[in-house]
This record gives structure tokens, C-alpha cells and sequence, in this order.
């Protein structure tokens, strides 16, 4: 019997470019000191210097982001963990905009009398004396702040991360964060927790399977490189490895349950539900950016060569996709069960770019990649303003989020009604809004790719998914003003991301050439 | 020596009794503990592979996978908990009111 003998490990000390990976060393760094105000600072401080810590880093983020995007550095950064190419570049700048958008939002105390969204005490029991006290307190959970921050640095990470490993990791940390984070909503709690309990239970089970699928590719391959995997598949393209195919398929089943693909959307709706809108807003969005960004690394740059495998079958995922999103959506009665379902639906738009797979084009055309970041940036400012009006329709005991009692909103709020159709129209892809554009971009990249006849389904089924949007507009514009329900009196925390969102999406919507020509100029992976 | 790919197979029989397990079981603590078992048969496949491939990557890894499992289980018992005390229950087949 001969004893298998190892290589003996040499441990380097890691080199790290800390001024290329000064975005997400910020906004890691933001979160472990609001952990720590939050043990050393009097309670009655602390809401205001969790604020401030967060936008500070946010922004500080974004202006280090945007200075190394000028002076283009690039490359593989700690020790080939992290890929900072174009993708990276564009999804860290949207990750970094919509979290912080999404962050106003949960700063918002004026709608709720003067208290936060979230739970004043998230272990006390619902309608116990515990849950009564703290709110009278004026009791507030301020770790909000640090869990969205560590969750949007980990999706940064996510995006970028040029090995598996790193990859599961980053999955893991922004997801526990927004397990928790679902759980916490004020109003509602049996629903809220409800959504936590589910969302962990079946996040915990789809990172299992990509785990899973992580060392299948390693066994493989005997590197959790992306590009090494590339290597070792191009390697051995001649013979078939049946464990490549296991790894792919259990991969693709953990990628595609955080972007909510038919047939691992069941936990959408429940939780867009439950979680406190503010939150839901945060995860429709940058959740979605961060794992469409892992998707595309991972099926772009290390399974490339197996195109022929999993092209047909996200064709299969995609027309399911938005078969399920819509027809779900047609039958919603509560709207954020119907932004759940259109979030679904989008996430089959999505899907047809990224089964198209342009990756080579002539100079000025965009790629894939391009198409799917504009889409998100599109969506994205549109999911913003419209979780952030939906916290604003509210009754005697919180949020009205039942479409009948939007019923007439007009009559009583021109502005708030309006606005919200406007991101109706933009989410239904009609000419003049961003949702239009992004529509074009991606169903372009799918026919470029040769998959026309997906193009063809995808277009038919935005001419349906109109029909559900235009019914809230309809119900907002048209209906009797339902009895009970107000505007909430919001301050600027609420207001500013609605501005925004409405102002980008009319933006992308008339002139889009700029963010158009930024996502083109970033439309490569780098191996 | 036995083959070391026998050890995937373990690993792949110990994934499916594990995901089996969160599919059918009702009790939210013994799903969360199939869902570790998913969590170490893909360790065991780590270190399987590891040895197939003659590199060292992925028995580091298993101690990475181990120390995400313990942060897992930290929030998961937390909102487990949290729902028992709510719900004095922890089926979740009781945990029915999000619905169409």
C-alpha cells in the first residue's frame, strides 16, 4: 500500500490591490463599524450615525469606483479571486446606485409616526407585552444598517468573483443578511417571519445544490478557477465527462434560484410579500443584478465550451419563466405579489439574452452582457421608485397593499398615482421608458444568437404582460376612490429615490445612448 | 486501496438522502438538518476530489463550507426560534398564510 503524499502547502501572505478593491473593502469596512456603534453608541444616536456611516461609505464607494473606471485599472485582483473587467465595473456602479437608493428608503420614519419600518424589537413575540414596551420605547433595530451593507457587499462580491469559491462564500454572505432582514417588518410580523422562514429554509437548500455543483467541477477540473475550468473543458472536449454535466446542471440550480427562474421561483411571492417593502425593493433589484452577474460569469467565461448544453435548456427555462410569471401576475390581487410575479416574468427576458450568448461582435454592437445590464439598470430604477410608492399607499394599519384599495389613488394623489403608472408602463417594455430599450436590447442579443423563435415567444408574451399593467392603471386612474386609504405624508427618504427612478426611467427611456454606450464599452468578460 | 471515487458516490447517496429529506420531512429543524447534510456531503466530495486530483484546494475549501454552515445555522436558528415562540410550532406545513 503506498500512502498518497501531498505537496507541501507554502502560505504566501495574499497581495491585494487595496486601490482597485477599495469599493467593496469600503462598504465592508462601513458595515464591521456599524456593528461596532451599534455596541458602543446610546441608543438614541445611533439611527442617525448608522445613516450617515452608510452614505458616507456608499458614496465614497461610487467616487472610488468611478475614478478607477477613468484610469482603467483592471485585471485580476486578490490573487485571482476577483475579476474587475467591464461587467464588474457596471454592476458594481448599479449594485452601489440601487443600494443606495434602496438604503433612503429604509431610512424613511415619517411615514410610520416617526418609527422605522422595521420591527422596535424583532425576538419579541408578536402581540406580547415584550413587542408593546419596546414599541412605546420608541425602540428601533439600527442593525438594519449593517446587515444591508454587508448583503450589497456581498452581491458585489458575487458579481465579480472569478472562483468558485469566493463565489459561494459571497452568496452566503449577502444572503444571511436578507434572511434576517426579511424577518424584521413592523406591521405583520406572522407574514414577515413567515417570508424569513421560507426564504432561508429554501435559500439554505439551492445553495446546497450549487455547492454541490461547485465540487463536482472541482473534482473535474482540480481547480475552482472559472478560467482554469474553461482550460480543463477545452481540454477534454473530445471525451464527454458525465460530472461536468452534474456540476453544470446542480450550479445552474443554485444561480437560478436567486434570480427567481421558473421552476425555482416559489419562493418569490412569499417573500416579496412578507419582507418589509423597503427590503423587498433592495433584494428585486440588486439580489436579481448580483446573480444574473454570477450567471453570466459563470456560464460565460468557465462553461463556455458547453454552450451546445445549456443553451437549449434556458431556452426551456425562459419561455417557462415568463409563461409562469404571467400568468401568475394576471391573477394577483396584492400588489406586491404582482411585482413579484413581473419580477418573475422579467427574470425570462433576462434569460433570453443570456441564452442568446453573443460574446464575440463587431465593434460598437453590444454583447449579451451588455443587453441584460442595460435591461437591469432599466428595471432596476423602476423597481426602486415603485417599492417605494407602495410604501406610501397605506390605511389605518399600515401599508394598503391590496389592489382594491389603490382603487381611485388619482382622485386623492395625482403625483403618487402617476408615477407609479409611469414605472407600470416601463416595467410593460412601452416605447419612450427605459423598460422599452432594455426590451429591445435583450430580445436583440437573443436573435442575434440565433434563438429566433424565442424572440418571437418573448414578444408575445410582453404583448400579454401589458394587459396586467395596464389594469393597475386602469384600477389607480379610473376606479371609485376606495374608502380608508391615504397618501402617507413621506419625507425626502421616500421622495428622492421615487424622483429618481422616474426621472432615470424617462431618461433611458428618450435618450439612452450614454448608459447604452457605457454598458457596449463594458459588455466583456475578461478570462 | 479502496477507489476514492467511491466516495463520491457516498457523497452523491448522502446529497439525495439530504435533499429527500428537506423535501418530505415537516418539522423546520429537521429540514434545516437534512439541508446540513446536503452541506457535508458536498464537503465529503471536497475532500474526495482533492485527493482524485492530487490538489490541496479542496480540502481548504471544507473548512470554508464548515465555517459558512455555522454562520447558516446562527441566523437559521434565530428564525426558527423566532417562529416557534410566535407560533408554538415549528411545522411547516403550520406556516400557511402567505398564499395566492
Amino acid at each position: 500500500m503506498s500512502t498518497h503524499v501531498l505537496p507541501v502547502l507554502e502560505m504566501a501572505a495574499p497581495t491585494l490591490e487595496w486601490r482597485a478593491l477599495a469599493p467593496v473593502l469600503l462598504v465592508f469596512a462601513a458595515a464591521c463599524i456599524g456593528i461596532l456603534l451599534e455596541a458602543v453608541l446610546p441608543r438614541a444616536y445611533r439611527f442617525l450615525a448608522q445613516m450617515t456611516l452608510v452614505f458616507a461609505s456608499v458614496l465614497l464607494s461610487l467616487g472610488f469606483l468611478v475614478i478607477n473606471w477613468r484610469g482603467d485599472y483592471g485585471g485580476r485582483l486578490a490573487m485571482g479571486s476577483i475579476m474587475l473587467d467591464g461587467p464588474t465595473y457596471f454592476m458594481w456602479a448599479a449594485l452601489l446606485i440601487f443600494g443606495t437608493l434602496a438604503f433612503m428608503v429604509f431610512s424613511e420614519r415619517q411615514l410610520n409616526g416617526g418609527a422605522s419600518t422595521f420591527a422596535a424589537s424583532a425576538a419579541s413575540v408578536p402581540g406580547s407585552v415584550d413587542e408593546t414596551d419596546a414599541s412605546a420605547a420608541r425602540r428601533e433595530h439600527t442593525e438594519i444598517f449593517p446587515l444591508g451593507l454587508f448583503a450589497l457587499g456581498g452581491m458585489m462580491v458575487f458579481a465579480s468573483s472569478s472562483d468558485l469559491i469566493v463565489m459561494f462564500v459571497a452568496l452566503e454572505v449577502f444572503s444571511l443578511p436578507l434572511y434576517l432582514l426579511s424577518g424584521m417588518a413592523r406591521r405583520r410580523r406572522l407574514l414577515s417571519q413567515e417570508a424569513a422562514l421560507k426564504y432561508f429554509l429554501l435559500g439554505a437548500f439551492s445553495s446546497a445544490f450549487f455547492l454541490f455543483g461547485v465540487a463536482m467541477l472541482y473534482v473535474f477540473s482540480g481547480t475552482f478557477d472559472l478560467n482554469g475550468i474553461h482550460a480543463a473543458i477545452a481540454a477534454n472536449a473530445q471525451s464527454s465527462n458525465g460530472l461536468v454535466y452534474i456540476g453544470l446542471g446542480f450550479l445552474a440550480i443554485g444561480l437560478l434560484f436567486k434570480v427567481g427562474v421558473v421552476p425555482f421561483h416559489s419562493w418569490t411571492p412569499d417573500v416579496y410579500m412578507g419582507a418589509p417593502t423597503p427590503v423587498t425593493g433592495f433584494m428585486a433589484i440588486c439580489t436579481k443584478l448580483a446573480a444574473v452577474g454570477a450567471l453570466l460569469r459563470v456560464f460565460y467565461v468557465a462553461l463556455d465550451g458547453e454552450r451546445w448544453s445549456w443553451q437549449p435548456l434556458f431556452a426551456i427555462l425562459a419561455v417557462l419563466t415568463m409563461v409562469v410569471g404571467i400568468v401568475g401576475a394576471l391573477t394577483q390581487s396584492d400588489i406586491k405579489r404582482l411585482l413579484a410575479y413581473s419580477s418573475i416574468a422579467h427574470a425570462g427576458f433576462l434569460l433570453t439574452a443570456v441564452v442568446g450568448a453573443t460574446q464575440v461582435v463587431p465593434a460598437g454592437q453590444g454583447t449579451s452582457a451588455s443587453a441584460i445590464m442595460f435591461y437591469l439598470a432599466a428595471y432596476g430604477f423602476a423597481t426602486i421608485g415603485a417599492f417605494a410608492i407602495v410604501t406610501m399607499v397605506r390605511n389605518a394599519a399600515g401599508e394598503e397593499n391590496n389592489i382594491e384599495g389603490w382603487s381611485g389613488l388619482a382622485a386623492k394623489s395625482p403625483w403618487v398615482a402617476g408615477l407609479f403608472g409611469l414605472f407600470m408602463l416601463s416595467f410593460a417594455g412601452i416605447p419612450l421608458t427605459g423598460g422599452f430599450i432594455g426590451k429591445w436590447a435583450v430580445f436583440t442579443a437573443a436573435w442575434r444568437g440565433g434563438y429566433w423563435w424565442l424572440v418571437v415567444v418573448a414578444v408575445l408574451a410582453s404583448l400579454v404582460a401589458v394587459y396586467f399593467y395596464l389594469r393597475v392603471i386602469v384600477v389607480m386612474f379610473g376606479g371609485k376612490p376606495a374608502k380608508g386609504v391615504y397618501v402617507g405624508n413621506a419625507s425626502a427618504w421616500t421622495w428622492i429615490p421615487i424622483a429618481i427612478g422616474a426621472v432615470a426611467t424617462v431618461w433611458l427611456g428618450l435618450v439612452p445612448d450614454q448608459v447604452m454606450q457605457l454598458a457596449t464599452f463594458a459588455g466583456g468578460f475578461l478570462r | 486501496m479502496m477507489n476514492p471515487e467511491n466516495y463520491l458516490i457516498l457523497a452523491a447517496l448522502l446529497f439525495a438522502i439530504g435533499s429527500v429529506g428537506v423535501l418530505t420531512r415537516r418539522n423546520a429543524l429537521v429540514v434545516f438538518m437534512c439541508v446540513e447534510l446536503m452541506l457535508n456531503a458536498c464537503n465529503l466530495a471536497l475532500v474526495a476530489g482533492a485527493h482524485i486530483t492530487g490538489t490541496l484546494d479542496g480540502q481548504v475549501t471544507a473548512f470554508f463550507v464548515m465555517v459558512v454552515a455555522a454562520a447558516e445555522v446562527v441566523v437559521g436558528l434565530a428564525i426558527i426560534v423566532s417562529i416557534y415562540k410566535t407560533r408554538r410550532s415549528t411545522s411547516v406545513d403550520d406556516a400557511n398564510l402567505l398564499k395566492l
